[in-house]
C-alpha cells in the first residue's frame, strides 16, 4: 500500500498524539487517584426506607472533621433537602432513589453523579470554603425533573456542628 | 456570472433529461425515503426551537394547544424525531443510492425495499402517536423503570428492523454483483455504505436486545419489574455508535462524492477503505463512556471504554488530511495558489452542495475537540449532564451531519426527481446560516454547561436558575442559534418544496463520483474485505462489554415501572 510522504507524517503524529492523550488519561486515574464512582453496593430498591442506613437519611458527625450524609433522592426532592457542614470537613455523601434515575449535582464542584435505584453512589468531598451551594437533578426523572433541588450550607468551622 | 443559457422548452420524452435505467427501479422508494426525512425534519426543528428558547427563559409552550404545552412530551418529540428518525430515514435514502451507484446495478430485492419503506413508516407512526398522546414522554434515551406505552417500544423495534431490512437489501446486491465480477474490488463508495451496515449492525445488536428481551415484555405487562441499570448499559452499546451511524453516510459523502464536485480526486483510496474498516472495528467497545458518573459499574471497564474512544477518533484524524487534501487537489486545479490562499478557490457562495459540506467539516472538528474533553474521564466530571454535551452533540449532529444531509439534498433531489434546483442563492444563504447558527448556539451551550447548567431541564421554571447569573448570556446565544436555525431550516424545507414542483432538468444529471488521485494498483486484499474486521470488531466489543453486562444481568436489583409525566 502506498502512502504519500506527508500523509504518513500526518498518521503518524496523529497515533502520537492520541497515545500521549491515552497515556496521560490512565495516569491521571492510576498515579494522581482522580477517581469516578466505582461500586459502592447495591440496596434492594423495595425496602430502602426500612434498612439501614436509609432508614435514617440525615448528616452524621463520624469523627473529628469526618461527616456521613446519607440521602434519599425521589421524584421530585431530596431528603434531607438541606445538608449543614462545616468549611473543611470530609464528607461522604451514601445517597440512594427510591423511583427512577436522577442526578446529583454541586454547581462548580466535581459532585457529578448518577442516582440509579438499587444502586448507592458513594460521594467523597471536602468544601473548603463557607458558603451556600446548590444541588439539582440533573437526569430527567419526570415533569417535576427541573424543580427537584436541595442545598448545602457549609459554615464557618468555629461553629457547632452539623444539625440533625 | 456566466451568462445562464435559456433553458429548452421541455418535451416530456427528452432521453437526456430522464433519470438513467439504473436508478429507475429504485427512485420512487429511495425519494419517498428522503422526503418522509424532509417532513421529520421540519417536525423535530420546532421543538428545538422552543427549547433553545427555554435557556433564555422565554417560555412559549404556554401559547400552543393541548398537550402540546407539555416541554417533556415536545423533548422527547424532538430527540426521537431527529435523532433517530430524520437520520434514520435519510441514511436508508442516501445508503442505497450509494448501493446503486457503486455497484452499478438496481437494489437486488426491490419487495424490500418496499416492505422496507413500510415498516420504517408503520414504527414512525408508532412513536408519533405515543409520543403525543403523551404516553412515552421518556426523552429519547428511555431509561427505565420510567415506563412508557407498549407502543413506544414496538415503533423502535421497528425502526430498528427497517434499518436491518435496508442493510440485508445491500448485502444481498454486493453479493449479487461479486457473483457477476469475482475478481473485482469492491467500488469504493459501495464498499463504504456496505461497511456502514456492517458497524451499524453490530452496534444495534445493544438495542435489539434491551428492547425485544427487557422493555417491550415489562410494558406489555408480561414483566413485572426491569433491570433498569442493564437496559441503560444496553442502550449506550448501540447509542454511541449511533452517532457513527449518522457520521458514516456523510463521510461516504465527503470522501467519494465531494471530491468530485470540486473538480478533484481522491487523494488515497487505500486509506479511505481503511478508515471505513476502523470504524466497524472501533466504534462499539466506546460507550460506557456515557456513563462515567453511574454507580454499579466497575471503574477498570469505564477507563478501558474511554481509552478506546481515543482510539476512534483516530479514523476522524485519517480523514481530515484525506479529505482536505481531496478538496485542495480540486481547489488547485480550479486555479487556486498558495498554502492557504488556495481555499478561497472553492466555490463557497456558488455552490451550496460544495459550501455545505465543507463548513459541516469546519464544525465537526470543533465538535471533535469537545468530543476528546467528554471521553476524558477527568474533565467529564465538570461537564457530565450538562448543556455542554448538548452543544457538542448538535456540533456534530446539527452540524456536521444535518448539515451534510442538507448539502446532498441540493444535489440528490433534483438529481431523483429530475427538477431544477429552485433557489441557488437562498441555498447558500440556507448552508451558511445553519453553520453560523449551529455555532452560535452550541458556544451558548457550552457557555452554559461549564457554569453547570443542566441539560434536558425545563430552565424557565427551574427555582434554582436564577440564582445563576452566568448563565444568562449563553441562553441568550443558545436561544439566538435556535432561531437562526429554524430560519434556516425553514429556509431548506422552502428551497426543497420549490425544487421538487419546479422545473424540469434542462440537463442531465449524474451522481458526483471521485477518481483516486493515485492508482490504487498496490492495495492490500485486506481493504476489500469487510468480515474479518466485522469479526474482529465483535471480538473486542464482546470483551468490553460482556463482563459489565454479564454482572448487571446476573446480580442487580430490578424494579417496577415509573410513569412520572
Amino acid at each position: 500500500m502506498d502512502i504519500d510522504r506527508y500523509e504518513r507524517t500526518w498518521i503518524f503524529l496523529s497515533a502520537a498524539v492520541l497515545i500521549a492523550l491515552m497515556l496521560a488519561l490512565t495516569y491521571s486515574i492510576y498515579g494522581l487517584d482522580i477517581r469516578l464512582i466505582g461500586d459502592a453496593g447495591q440496596v434492594d430498591p423495595a425496602f430502602v426506607t426500612q434498612r439501614p442506613p436509609f432508614d435514617q437519611p440525615g448528616v452524621y458527625e463520624e469523627g473529628p472533621g469526618r461527616y456521613r450524609v446519607v440521602m434519599i433522592a425521589r421524584a421530585w426532592s431530596f431528603q434531607p433537602a438541606e445538608v449543614r457542614l462545616p468549611a473543611g470537613a470530609e464528607v461522604t455523601f451514601q445517597v440512594t432513589s427510591l423511583d427512577v434515575i436522577h442526578g446529583f449535582r454541586v454547581p462548580y464542584t466535581t459532585i457529578n453523579q448518577m442516582i440509579v435505584p438499587g444502586q448507592v453512589s458513594e460521594i467523597r468531598y471536602r468544601f473548603d470554603e463557607p458558603g451556600e451551594h446548590a444541588l439539582f437533578c440533573h437526569e430527567y426523572c419526570g415533569v417535576g425533573h427541573h424543580v427537584m433541588e436541595g442545598r448545602i450550607i457549609v459554615e464557618p468551622p468555629t461553629t457547632p456542628a452539623a444539625a440533625h | 456570472m456566466n451568462p445562464q443559457p435559456h433553458p429548452q422548452p421541455p418535451t416530456d420524452d427528452a432521453p437526456a433529461r430522464e433519470l438513467s435505467s439504473l436508478y429507475r427501479p429504485d427512485s420512487l422508494h429511495i425519494r419517498c425515503f428522503i422526503y418522509i426525512s424532509f417532513v421529520l425534519l421540519a417536525l423535530g426543528g420546532v421543538f428545538g426551537t422552543l427549547q433553545a428558547l427555554d435557556k433564555m427563559g422565554v417560555d412559549l409552550y404556554q401559547f400552543l394547544p393541548g398537550n402540546l404545552e407539555l416541554y417533556y412530551m415536545g423533548l422527547t418529540a424532538h430527540g426521537v424525531v431527529l435523532a433517530l428518525l430524520f437520520t434514520g430515514t435519510f441514511i436508508i435514502g442516501f445508503l442505497s443510492l450509494a448501493v446503486v451507484h457503486g455497484l452499478q446495478r438496481p437494489l437486488a430485492d426491490r419487495g424490500l425495499a418496499w416492505a422496507t419503506l413500510a415498516v420504517a413508516v408503520t414504527g414512525t407512526v408508532a412513536l408519533l402517536v405515543t409520543i403525543f398522546r403523551n404516553q412515552a414522554t421518556v426523552l429519547f434515551t428511555f431509561y427505565a423503570p420510567l415506563k412508557a406505552h407498549p407502543g413506544f417500544y414496538a415503533g423502535l423495534v421497528l425502526v430498528a428492523l427497517a434499518t436491518w431490512m435496508a442493510a440485508l437489501n445491500a448485502w444481498l446486491t454486493w453479493r449479487a454483483w461479486k457473483r457477476d465480477h469475482p475478481h473485482e474490488r469492491t467500488p469504493l463508495m459501495a464498499f463504504a455504505a456496505l461497511c456502514t451496515w456492517a458497524m451499524w449492525f453490530l452496534a444495534s445488536l445493544g438495542l435489539a436486545v434491551a428492547l425485544l428481551v427487557y422493555l417491550l415484555p415489562w410494558s406489555l405487562g408480561d414483566e413485572a419489574q426491569v433491570n433498569h441499570l442493564l437496559t441503560r448499559a444496553l442502550f449506550w452499546l448501540t447509542g454511541h455508535p449511533l452517532v457513527y451511524f449518522w457520521l458514516l453516510p456523510a463521510y461516504l459523502s465527503w470522501y467519494t462524492m465531494l471530491p468530485a464536485q470540486v473538480g478533484g480526486r481522491l487523494f488515497s483510496e487505500s486509506l479511505a477503505r481503511l478508515v471505513f474498516l476502523l470504524f466497524v472495528v472501533l466504534s462499539t467497545p466506546t460507550g460506557l463512556h456515557h456513563m462515567y458518573v453511574d454507580p454499579g459499574v466497575a471503574h477498570g471497564f469505564k477507563v478501558l471504554h474511554g481509552v478506546m474512544t481515543y482510539a476512534v477518533i483516530f479514523p476522524s484524524l485519517v480523514t481530515a488530511f484525506t479529505v482536505v487534501a481531496s478538496v485542495e487537489e480540486g481547489a488547485r486545479r480550479r486555479g487556486g495558489r498558495g498554502y492557504i490562499m488556495w481555499l478561497l478557490a472553492l466555490p463557497w457562495l456558488s455552490n451550496p452542495s460544495v459550501a455545505g459540506q465543507l463548513l459541516g467539516m469546519l464544525i465537526f472538528a470543533m465538535g471533535g475537540i469537545t468530543g476528546l474533553i467528554n471521553s476524558s474521564l477527568n474533565m467529564n466530571l465538570v461537564v457530565h449532564n450538562t448543556l455542554w454535551v448538548v452543544g457538542h452533540l448538535h456540533t456534530q449532529v446539527a452540524g456536521a451531519v444535518t448539515l451534510t444531509f442538507m448539502a446532498i439534498s441540493y444535489w440528490l433531489v433534483p438529481f431523483l426527481s429530475g427538477r431544477e434546483l429552485w433557489g441557488r442563492k437562498w441555498a447558500v444563504f440556507q448552508v451558511w446560516s445553519w453553520f453560523f447558527g449551529t455555532a452560535i448556539m452550541a458556544r451558548g451551550m457550552h457557555w452554559m454547561g461549564l457554569a453547570s447548567a443542566p441539560r434536558r431541564t425545563f430552565l424557565t421554571y427551574a427555582p434554582y436558575a436564577e440564582r445563576f447569573s452566568e448563565w444568562h448570556w449563553g441562553g441568550v446565544l443558545t436561544a439566538a442559534g435556535g432561531v437562526i436555525l429554524f430560519i434556516s431550516g425553514g429556509v431548506f424545507l422552502f428551497v426543497m418544496l420549490r425544487t421538487i414542483f419546479g422545473r424540469r432538468l434542462a440537463q442531465p444529471m449524474t451522481v458526483p463520483e471521485a477518481q483516486p488521485l493515485m492508482e490504487p494498483g498496490a492495495m492490500p486484499r485486506w481493504l476489500d474485505r469487510i468480515s474479518p474486521w466485522f469479526a474482529l470488531g465483535l471480538a473486542l466489543s464482546a470483551a468490553a462489554w460482556l463482563p459489565s453486562l454479564w454482572r448487571m444481568a446476573a446480580e442487580y436489583p430490578t424494579m417496577p415501572g415509573f410513569q412520572l409525566w
